[in-house]
């Protein structure tokens, strides 16, 4: 049951199969099982068991409130949630809780969806491993998959050989892949989404910035920032993003036009579309693997009767330096508020106010946070601002120009790779500083960001070490549905492999119905 | 002992009163102190006689002030600038704060539509660009009654630009003269007050009340065009009433509805301006007027004695009568100004850019707003003069005090007596029982009713003037009488007898051979002496008129 799709457990609920308590003490089960993976920082047991119990009596009534009635689902810890601690993994926001829910996670509750707990992250959603977080590392679940095992040629049971999950949402990530829930909010700046979503071979959504409510988003960059969608299978994102979407008068970034979505038809014809390859995304440091799973794919939509076409975007090589000076900035801007008198962390230092000022951001932050808004305030300065600030947001508009230029040329959607590599063991990982690390990481990714589109990844094959690969689409502002629609049909092409937790399935408690092992159209 | 001597002591407790004392010659002398009048808020300040700031020495360069005002105006709206909590002044602290307000992480921004709307107004009374897009920005500094750690403003991109404002220096010494002058307005700008914070020194603490967190304000940025404090005080009481005249700002300073800081700095005309200091926070016309003048001339003397003036932030000192540098202000800030990424560009529309199918709860028109401002003091001063044919320092004096001008329209509507007369009572006889007792127009305890029967009476010539005075005193105690009773019981009717009249003349004319023999002589103040002593004798009740009439067809019979 756990290892169906949010689609078809809701079909099971709806039909009896299952009820929603015994699905949340199922998935609660899990969480307990998979504690390691370090996916949850709160479990929010108590209100997810009280909520099923409600969830219960209205499928008893008939008076199931929809597709997300009786799901568990988990959320990001950088999402507000009424009377449940929201931390940002940071020492700062350590046993705040918020009096209000996000939009988003308001709107999923009144679906009656089932909050599981708050999923770990790097601190304040800065990173791209999941891995600077203040309780730890997320752990991926493809880790302990007997695919990856048996792709690894050596020390079958050394555990420190465990991969990252990628980041920052990369708690949302595992609690996905691990079954512990059928859906889970992430957030997506330069990738965040996206790139766990390919590390642990999930659909990760990053929506058009404004059909989203960021309201109760603790921003990390307010004019990038959306919420992202994490699920095993492209419908159940659509799902999810028809109960997000929407104008939120809580949020002025919003867009007020309705956006149009729908359930994705289940036949898609793709032989009208026009895909186009970026070639400054073939960089030398990726992956051949994944090199070779991008230009099959390219082919696959080839030989369904689409046109694939290489395109430019000129100016994607400065997105990763522009986005540094825009992120740091408004970084700088966001955590100001962070100043120990109103809640979160307090130092006791008490000698004067700018003191415990100094002290509280000291003790409350990570080095991350601290350098990134030491570099934001740099940039802000009145003798700076013009050569930076600035410059970068005309570096930020030609990127989206770029991005303009291509889809008016007649372009429908985007093919590139969500990663340069497969997960690396977390070893490796932190062997570079985490800025070099985001900068290498969120290549592909922080360019949709600078301009608001919609990307998706989506998980393509495994790669010889029996590791995810996803690819990503990018789609036209607010064209969110046909990407999704794109998305589908490769879907179903590619047909990526569930996951095999052996020691989850050992004790039964997992059984994949639909698990399909070895019908991977694309191989290496 | 040695404490009230001190306090005695104090100086500067003096100004104050000289300076009212000089302003309004209908304030007595006996109030206690500066602070007095502070509840009221309102001083006729248009009525201040000019002062020039200083003299030139002989052989010596003439000194300019250069004055520049920055004035920070509450938007009278029900609910704050970004969020939905209620603005109300004086209420429990920390009991009208929304999330937003306190800065909760993920909260966001959402602009209220009356604050723009207040401000699209004032801008087009104070005859500015309406900007069709402005821009919102991040000013960044740490303190403890700015939650966020930034403040909303609109630094780069304001939403009404280039302005003026006309206000009139009334000089009393040469009668009735009004020169007409104008400062420019820079920029009008939206942005969120901060909160409050009370320093509990002896505690060594800082309370926080986030009520007037977020709040409103309408930042008026003036040119440098004003030469002293006066001038400064007579234009801040002119923007002022425009803005109580929209409803845009209850702009009440003693509530810190309307706050001040003047950019100061001096220079011998012709040469480069000189460094500017800033003084903050100043909440009362009184209090602006002195601090600059204070500041222009410390500045000039600071200079003539070979020193130099520093660019820095100095604050009022009351009490001393003196400007102060300011302590926690010592460095240039960087503000590291940003665009408020959480708020789309504002954008307005007129009549011809109004799109057809906008949703009218979703924009804005000025031209709507234009439509429907109100008259603005100087039009209402205008059409005071020609409908009522009253002097322009009249109208002035009706503008500036609070509800004067609506007691006055109200007693005219309810009586027949002549709008000369009206005016003669509410500014003299009126105007001086409530600065007597300090009171606000709206405390007074003679409705306007009343004083239209009383003048009606007067009318009617059924009552003298002086005994009109009387009966005046008693409604003042409101004891709710009217002016009918009062006259009828305490007999102050006119004397309608003309044969008991012309014994009272008779009698006052035998008994004052003197005065009599004067008369005779030309004197031309005799008769009048003689009219006073028959009114009086009359307990005012007859009509002088009348009296003189009789006193010289007496005369001239002899």
């Amino acid at each position: 049951m756990l290892g169906r799709t949010l689609l078809e457990v809701s079909a099971a609920l709806k039909q009896g199969q299952v009820t929603p308590t015994e699905l949340c003490k199922k998935c609660l089960s899990l969480i307990t099982k998979t504690k390691y993976l370090n996916a949850y920082i709160t479990v929010s047991e108590e209100v997810a068991l009280k909520q099923a119990e409600e969830s219960e009596r209205r499928y008893k009534q008939g008076q199931s409130l929809g597709d997300l009635d009786g799901i568990p689902v988990a959320v990001k810890d950088n999402f507000s949630t009424a009377g449940i601690e929201t931390t940002c993994a940071s020492n700062m926001l350590k046993g705040y809780i918020p009096p209000y829910n996000a939009t988003v996670v308001q709107k999923l509750l009144d679906q009656g969806a089932l909050l599981m707990g708050k999923t770990n992250l790097d601190e304040f959603a800065m990173g791209s491993g999941s891995t600077d977080g203040v309780f730890g590392p997320v752990k991926n679940p493809w880790s302990y998959s007997k695919q990856h095992r048996e792709g690894r040629r050596h020390d079958e049971h050394d555990d420190s050989h465990w991969l990252i999950a990628g980041g920052s949402s990369g708690g949302s990530a595992a609690a996905v892949a691990a079954f512990t829930c059928f859906a889970a909010l992430g957030s997506d700046t330069g990738g965040s989404t996206r790139n766990p979503a390919a590390h642990c071979g999930l659909v990760g959504f990053k929506p058009s910035y404004g059909l989203v409510s960021r309201h109760g988003l603790i921003p990390l960059v307010n004019s990038m920032d959306v919420p992202g969608i994490f699920t095993r299978c492209v419908d159940d994102t659509a799902i999810v993003l028809g109960i997000l979407a929407g104008h939120d008068p809580k949020d002025s970034t919003t867009v007020q036009d309705p956006i149009k979505l729908s359930r994705i038809p289940s036949e898609v014809d793709v032989s009208r579309l026009c895909i186009g390859i970026p070639k400054e995304y073939l960089v030398p440091e990726l992956s051949s693997e994944i090199r070779s799973l991008w230009s099959q794919a390219s082919d696959l939509f080839k030989s369904e009767g689409a046109k694939v076409i290489e395109v430019s975007l000129p100016h994607t090589c400065y997105s990763i330096v522009c986005y540094h000076v825009l992120c740091t900035s408004e970084v700088a801007s966001n955590m100001a508020r962070f100043d120990g008198l109103q809640y979160g962390h307090r130092s006791g230092i008490d000698v004067s106010t700018e003191a415990m000022y100094a002290a509280t951001r000291q003790e409350g932050f990570n080095d991350v946070v601290r350098g990134r808004i030491l570099s934001g305030n740099f940039f802000l300065l009145k003798e700076n601002y013009e050569n930076y600030f600035v410059k970068a947001q005309k570096v930020r508009r030609l990127i989206l120009r770029d991005f303009v230029n291509v889809f008016d040329s007649g372009v429908d959607v985007l093919l590139t790779p969500t990663t340069l590599t497969e997960a690396v063991p977390y070893l490796e990982f932190i062997k570079e500083d985490n800025r070099t690390r985001s900068a290498q990481d969120d290549i592909f990714t922080q360019a949709v960001n600078m301009a608001g589109l919609p990307a998706v990844s989506v998980p393509v094959a495994l790669s010889n070490q029996g590791l995810p690969i996803g690819l990503q689409f990018i789609g036209r502002a607010f064209c969110d549905q046909q990407l999704l629609t794109v998305a589908k049909w490769f879907e179903k092409q590619v047909q990526f492999p569930v996951i095999q937790l052996q020691d989850l399935m050992d004790d039964g408690s997992l059984v994949l119905e639909n698990g399909k092992l070895t019908s991977v159209s694309l191989t290496q | 002992m040695a404490a009230s001597v001190l306090r005695l002591g104090i100086p500067g407790r003096r100004w104050a009163l000289a300076w009212i004392d000089g302003g309004s010659r209908h304030r007595s002398g006996t109030q206690p102190g500066p602070t007095s009048n502070r509840a009221r808020g309102q001083s006729s300040v248009a009525q201040l006689s000019l002062r020039t700031a200083q003299k030139p020495r002989k052989g010596e360069h003439k000194w300019a002030a250069v004055v520049g005002l920055e004035i920070h105006a509450q938007i009278c709206s029900n609910s704050k600038l970004f969020s939905g909590a209620q603005v109300c002044f004086a209420a429990p602290p920390n009991s009208l704060v929304s999330f937003f307000d306190a800065s909760l992480p993920g909260t966001l921004p959402v602009l209220n539509r009356r604050c723009v709307e207040a401000a699209v107004m004032t801008g087009l009374a104070l005859n500015c660009h309406i900007n069709r897009k402005s821009l919102f920005d991040r000013k960044h500094y740490f303190y403890a009654d700015l939650p966020a750690g930034y403040q909303i403003t609109q630094q780069r991109l304001p939403i009404a630009t280039n302005g003026h404002l006309t206000y009139n220096i009334y000089i009393r010494k040469k009668q009735s003269q009004v020169t007409t002058k104008t400062v420019r307005i820079k920029q009008i700008q939206l942005e969120q007050d901060s909160g409050k914070s009370l320093h509990d020194d002896l505690r060594s603490q800082t309370l926080i009340d986030l009520n007037r967190a977020g709040v409103g304000l309408l930042e008026v940025v003036l040119e440098p065009d004003l030469c002293c404090g006066e001038e400064a005080a007579v234009a801040v009481r002119e923007l002022q009433l425009i803005l109580q005249a929209l409803g845009t700002s209850q702009a009440n300073m003693a509530e810190g509805q309307l706050r001040v800081d003047a950019n100061i700095s001096v220079h011998h005309p012709g040469e480069p301006l000189g460094v500017r200091t800033e003084v903050k926070n100043l909440n009362s016309l009184r209090f602006l007027a002195k601090a600059i003048d204070y500041e222009i001339q410390r500045q000039i003397t600071e200079l003539e004695d070979g020193g130099e003036v520093l660019n820095e932030t100095r604050s009022f000192d009351y009490k001393l009568g003196c400007t102060v540098p300011m302590r926690d202000k010592e460095g240039k800030q960087d503000y590291r100004f940003m665009p408020e990424p959480n708020l789309p560009p504002l954008v307005l529309y007129d009549a011809t850019s109004l799109p057809s199918d906008a949703d009218s709860q979703q924009v804005i028109n000025i031209d709507q707003l234009r439509d429907m401002l109100p008259e603005l003091p100087s039009a209402t001063r205008e059409r005071l003069v020609q409908q009522y044919g009253m002097l322009p320092e009249h109208s002035f004096t009706l503008l500036n005090e609070v509800g004067l001008l609506e007691f006055f329209q109200n007693v005219i509507k309810e009586t027949r007596a002549e709008p000369k007369k009206v005016t003669n009572w509410v500014l003299n006889t009126f105007l001086y029982y409530l600065k007597q007792q300090n009171l606000a127009v709206s405390e007074s305890p003679v409705t306007p009713g009343a004083l239209a029967e009383l003048l009606d009476l007067l009318d009617s010539k059924a009552i003298s003037s002086a005994a009109a005075k009387q009966v005046f005193e008693e409604l003042w105690k409101g004891q709710g009488k009217t002016a009918a009773q009062i006259m009828s019981e305490q007999q102050l009717e006119l004397m309608q007898d003309r044969e008991a009249l012309e014994q009272l003349c008779q009698a006052t004319i035998d008994g004052h051979p003197q005065t009599v023999m004067d008369v005779k002589k030309r004197n031309p103040k005799a008769i009048n002496k003689l009219i006073g002593l028959v009114r009086k004798a009359s307990l005012s009740r007859a009509d002088p008129a009348l009296i003189k009439e009789i006193l010289e067809k007496k005369l001239s019979l002899f």
